[in-house]
C-alpha cells in the first residue's frame, strides 16, 4: 500500500514549507527513520523523516517548490505499485506518461550494475572508443542500423555503462529520461578537477564542464581561473547595485513571509507604547571587566541586559505575560528571546529559564544559539516559547530605537549603544557611560506605570550588577 | 656497447653467466644440435658441450620437472620453451613446484631456475599458439615475471634472472628476436627487477606498455606527436615485481593514463595497473584510465580477424584521444 508523504508541521507558525533538498530520488529504497528531504520553514531548515519502509515511487514536489502543510511531497510504496489513483488531483503531471519513464530508469539502474561487471568480458578498447569518441545521440540511432554487427555485439551496444539503454525503446522520444538520469544534482568532475577546485577555492557548481556528460576536467578549472574568476569577483559588489531606471524583484523567502505576517499582525493589533530610560553603565563595565578575567566565555553587555531583564521579569509578572484575546496569561517561567540578525531576516532564539541561569551560561547559550541561527540549524523548540524579547542594535551605534513586540510577548526591550557622555556627579561634570533602553509594551496587558516599574528594576540591576546575584 | 639482435643479447647473457658459474646450464627442445628453434642458443653447444646444453624430448612436463629437481639440488637451470604456449603442458611443475617449494619448505629449498621462451602472438599461428601469459604467471605468488622489449634490457634482465635464487618466467617474442639495439658489453651488466624505464618523455598522457606492445605504443606516440600530443611511455620491463611508483609519478604529471597490454582484459596486467592507479593517484586523474588489450576471445587464425584482434597504434591513439578528451 503506497503512502503519501505530506508536508509535516515542523514549527508552530509554519503554513508551508519549501523543499530545499531531496536526499532521495525516485526508485530509491528508504527505510523508517531515513531523512528523505530538507524543508525550509519560516524559521529554519528542517529534516523530514519517513516512518515507513519502501521505495520512493514519486517525488511530487521538486526542490524549490513551496508545499502547503498537509499537501503531498512524495509517495512511498512497493516497487512497481500502481499509484495513479494517488496522483490524481495531487499533481498536474500526467501520471501515465511519467510512469514508464521511471520504470525504464529503474531498469537502467539495475542493468548498469550488471553491465559494469560484464564490461571487461570484452576488450574494452573498442568500448572506450564508442563511449568517448562519438556523439551519444547519434550512437543510439546508428546502433540499430549497422549491418556488420553480430547480435551479441549489438545487444552490448544498446547498453552503454555510462549512458544506459541506448536503444531508447522505453524512453520518451525527446530523450527526457536521459536528461533526468544525468540531472541527479551531482556535479560531475574528474578527481583532479575536484582537487584543483578545492585548492583554488572554486565552487564546482560555478564551473561548466566540457567533458562527457558535462564532466568538469582539468582544462575547465584552468580556464575558469583565468576568465570566469575575474568577472565574478568584480561582479560580486556590482550585483548589489540596481542600475538607474531599473528595478529588481526578489523572491520572498519563507522567513520574510513570517516576519511580514507576524510583525504586521503585532503592530496592527496590539497597541504599542514606548518608554525610554537611560542607564549608567559604569559599574556594569567594571563588573564585566572583572568577570571576564575569570570567565572562560567572554560575557557581553547584552548578557548583562538579558540577566537583568530576566531578574526583573521574575519580579514583574505583569510584563512576563501574554494577551490571549479573552484573557491574560502570566507565565511562571522566564524565557528570554534574543533577536539575531541572519541572512535575509532575523530569528529570536530563546534562553529558557534565563532568571535561573548565570551570566556565563547565558553568554554560552546565546553564542551557541546565535551561531546555529545563522546556519539555519535551530530546532523549533529553540526559537519558540519566549515570554519576553530583547533586541539590541547597540553594536551598530544606534542610540535608541523602538522595537515591535514579538507575539505572544507583552513587551520587547530595544537596547541602544553605550555612549560616552558628560554627566553631573556631585555637582561636577565628569565623563560617563550611558545606555538607553526602550521598552515597547502591549497596552492591552501592560500599563504605563507597570512598564516604568519594570524599567526601573532593569536599570537598578544593570547599574548595580551585584544585586543580580541575589 | 654493441648493436646486437635481441636473440644475440639473450645469448650473450646466457654465455656470460655459464662462463661465470658452472652450475648454470640450459635445456629444451632443439637448443643444442639445431642451435635453437629461433637460433638463440647458436654456438652454445660448441662452447659448453652436451652436459650443459641439453636437447630434450617433446615433453615439457618432464623437462620442467627435471629443471625444478636440478634447481633443488643446487644447479641453476635455464629451461627454454619453444614457446610458452607449450609450457602449458608443464605448468604443474612451474606453478605447483617451482613457485611453491621455497614457501612450503619454510625457505630451506631454493629454486634458482629460469623458464624462458617466446610468449604471446606472432602472426597467424592460431588460437593455441598466440597466448600472452604474463598475467597468468604474474598471478602466482612465488614467480617473478620479466618481459623485456629491447635487446639491452633483455641482456641485463636475463642475467639478473639467472643469478636470482627464485623461479623467473622470462618472456620473449618470436617477432622481436631480430630486433636490433644497443647492448652493453659489460659481463656484469644486470638490471634490477621492479624498475621501470621512462623510454619517451611527454607531458600529455602516460602510456604504460611492455614487451611487444611497447613498440606499438612508440608508433602511436609518433603519430600523436604530429597532433601536438606528447605521450610519456613507460616500459615496466618486469611484470612482477611491477614498478607502480614510476607510473604513479608520471600520472601525477600527465593526469591521464593508457595501458597497452597484449593479455586479455579480464584479470589482465592493465586491470591491476588501472586498479592501483585509481587507488594511489585518484586525485591526479583527469580522466578514467583506459586500456588497450586483445579482446576476451582467443586469437583468430584468419588474417582479417587477427588484424582486428591484435591491438595496433590506431587503438592506442583512440584511447589517448579518449583520456585527453579529444574527439
Amino acid at each position: 500500500m503506497a503512502i503519501v508523504i505530506d508536508m509535516p508541521k515542523l514549527s508552530d507558525t509554519m503554513e508551508e514549507g519549501v523543499i530545499s533538498k531531496w536526499n532521495v530520488k525516485e526508485g530509491d529504497k528508504v527505510k523508517s527513520g531515513d531523512i528523505i528531504a530538507e524543508v525550509e520553514t519560516d524559521k529554519a531548515t528542517m529534516d523530514v523523516e519517513v516512518y515507513d519502509d519502501g521505495v520512493v515511487l514519486k517525488i511530487v514536489a521538486k526542490e524549490g517548490d513551496a508545499v502547503p502543510l498537509g499537501k503531498p511531497m512524495a509517495i512511498i510504496g512497493e516497487e512497481g505499485e500502481d499509484i495513479s489513483d494517488l496522483l490524481d488531483g495531487d499533481s498536474g503531471d500526467d501520471a501515465g506518461a511519467k510512469k514508464p519513464e521511471k520504470e525504464s530508469k529503474d531498469k537502467e539502474d539495475k542493468d548498469d550494475g550488471k553491465e559494469s561487471k560484464g564490461k571487461d568480458d570484452k576488450g574494452d578498447d573498442k568500448e572506450s572508443k564508442e563511449k568517448d569518441g562519438k556523439d551519444n545521440g547519434k550512437e543510439s540511432k546508428d546502433s540499430g542500423e549497422k549491418p556488420d554487427e553480430s547480435g551479441a555485439d549489438k545487444k552490448k551496444k544498446d547498453f552503454d555503462p555510462l549512458f544506459g539503454d541506448l536503444n531508447g525503446d522505453e524512453k520518451p522520444k525527446d530523450g527526457k529520461a536521459m536528461a533526468d538520469a544525468d540531472d541527479d544534482g551531482r556535479v560531475k568532475a574528474s578527481p583532479l578537477a575536484r582537487k584543483m577546485a578545492e585548492e583554488q577555492g572554486i565552487s564546482l557548481s560555478d564551473v561548466k564542464g566540457s567533458g562527457p556528460q558535462g564532466r568538469i576536467v582539468k582544462k575547465d578549472i584552468e580556464e575558469f581561473d583565468k576568465e570566469a574568476a575575474k568577472p565574478s569577483k568584480a561582479a560580486a559588489p556590482a550585483a548589489e547595485m540596481i542600475p538607474s531606471g531599473e528595478s529588481k524583484e526578489l523572491k520572498v523567502s519563507q522567513m520574510r513571509k513570517a516576519i511580514a505576517r507576524r510583525l504586521a499582525e503585532s503592530k496592527f493589533t496590539s497597541p504599542h507604547f514606548y518608554e525610554t530610560i537611560d542607564i549608567d553603565m559604569k559599574r556594569s563595565i567594571e563588573a564585566r571587566g572583572a568577570l571576564n578575567e575569570l570567565s572562560d566565555v567572554k560575557i557581553s553587555f547584552n548578557d548583562f541586559v538579558v540577566k537583568a531583564c530576566a531578574a526583573a521579569l521574575r519580579r514583574h509578572p505583569g510584563i512576563n505575560s501574554s494577551w490571549l484575546g479573552d484573557k491574560i496569561v502570566q507565565h511562571g517561567d522566564v524565557h528570554v528571546a534574543v533577536a539575531v540578525a541572519i541572512d535575509d531576516g532575523l530569528i529570536t532564539p530563546v534562553i529558557k529559564h534565563a532568571d535561573k541561569k548565570g551570566l556565563a551560561q547565558i553568554s554560552r547559550e546565546t553564542k551557541d544559539l546565535a551561531g546555529r541561527a545563522r546556519d539555519k540549524k535551530l530546532q523549533p523548540d529553540e526559537f519558540e516559547g519566549s515570554t519576553f524579547t530583547i533586541s539590541n542594535l547597540g553594536m551598530f551605534g544606534i542610540e535608541e530605537f523602538t522595537a515591535i513586540i514579538n507575539p505572544p510577548n507583552a513587551a520587547i526591550l530595544a537596547v541602544g549603544a553605550i555612549r560616552d557622555v558628560p554627566v553631573v556627579e556631585n555637582g561636577m561634570v565628569v565623563p560617563g557611560k550611558r545606555m538607553k533602553v526602550t521598552l515597547s509594551s502591549d497596552h492591552r496587558v501592560v500599563d504605563g506605570a507597570t512598564a516604568a516599574e519594570f524599567l526601573n528594576s532593569v536599570r537598578n540591576f544593570i547599574e548595580n550588577p551585584t544585586t543580580m546575584l541575589l | 656497447m654493441a648493436e646486437l639482435q635481441f636473440r644475440e643479447a639473450l645469448r650473450a647473457a646466457m654465455v656470460e653467466e655459464m662462463r661465470r658459474d658452472e652450475s648454470v646450464f640450459i635445456m629444451g627442445e632443439e637448443v643444442a644440435e639445431y642451435d635453437g628453434a629461433y637460433k638463440v642458443t647458436q654456438g652454445m653447444l660448441e662452447e659448453f658441450g652436451f652436459k650443459r646444453v641439453i636437447d630434450t624430448p617433446i615433453s615439457e612436463l618432464g623437462f620442467s620437472g627435471i629443471g625444478v629437481g636440478a634447481a633443488m639440488n643446487g644447479l641453476r637451470p635455464i629451461v627454454e620453451f619453444m614457446t610458452f604456449n607449450f609450457a602449458v603442458v608443464g605448468i604443474d611443475q612451474i606453478i605447483n613446484n617451482a613457485a611453491k617449494l621455497r614457501y612450503m619448505s619454510g625457505g630451506q629449498i631454493k629454486i634458482p631456475i629460469v623458464f624462458r621462451g617466446p610468449n604471446a602472438s606472432a602472426g597467424q599461428l592460431g588460437a593455441t599458439h598466440s597466448v600472452a601469459f604474463e598475467a597468468l604467471y604474474g598471478h602466482v605468488p612465488g614467480l617473478k615475471v620479466v618481459y623485456p622489449s629491447e635487446p639491452g634490457d633483455a641482456k641485463g634482465l636475463l642475467k639478473t634472472s639467472i643469478r636470482d635464487d627464485n623461479p623467473v618466467i622470462f618472456l620473449e617474442s618470436e617477432q622481436m628476436y631480430g630486433l636490433k639495439g644497443d647492448v652493453p658489453d659489460d659481463d656484469d651488466y644486470t638490471i634490477p627487477f621492479g624498475v621501470a624505464k621512462i623510454k619517451r618523455e611527454g607531458s600529455d598522457v602516460t602510456i604504460v606498455a611492455h614487451g611487444k606492445m611497447y613498440h606499438v605504443a612508440q608508433q602511436a606516440a609518433k603519430e600523436l606527436a604530429k597532433d601536438g600530443i606528447e605521450a610519456e611511455i613507460i616500459d615496466p620491463r618486469t611484470i612482477k615485481p611491477f614498478d607502480m611508483k614510476t607510473v604513479i609519478e608520471s600520472v601525477k604529471k600527465t593526469n591521464r593514463c593508457v595501458i597497452v597490454d597484449e593479455t586479455h582484459p579480464f584479470c589482465g596486467i592493465a586491470s591491476e595497473v588501472g586498479f592501483q592507479l585509481q587507488r594511489d593517484a585518484f586525485d591526479y586523474l583527469d580522466a578514467p584510465v583506459q586500456r588497450v588489450t586483445v579482446p576476451d576471445v582467443p586469437a583468430p587464425f584468419a588474417k582479417n580477424l587477427f588484424d582486428l584482434w591484435l591491438p595496433g597504434p590506431k587503438q592506442v591513439i583512440e584511447a589517448v584521444n579518449a583520456v585527453t578528451y579529444r574527439s
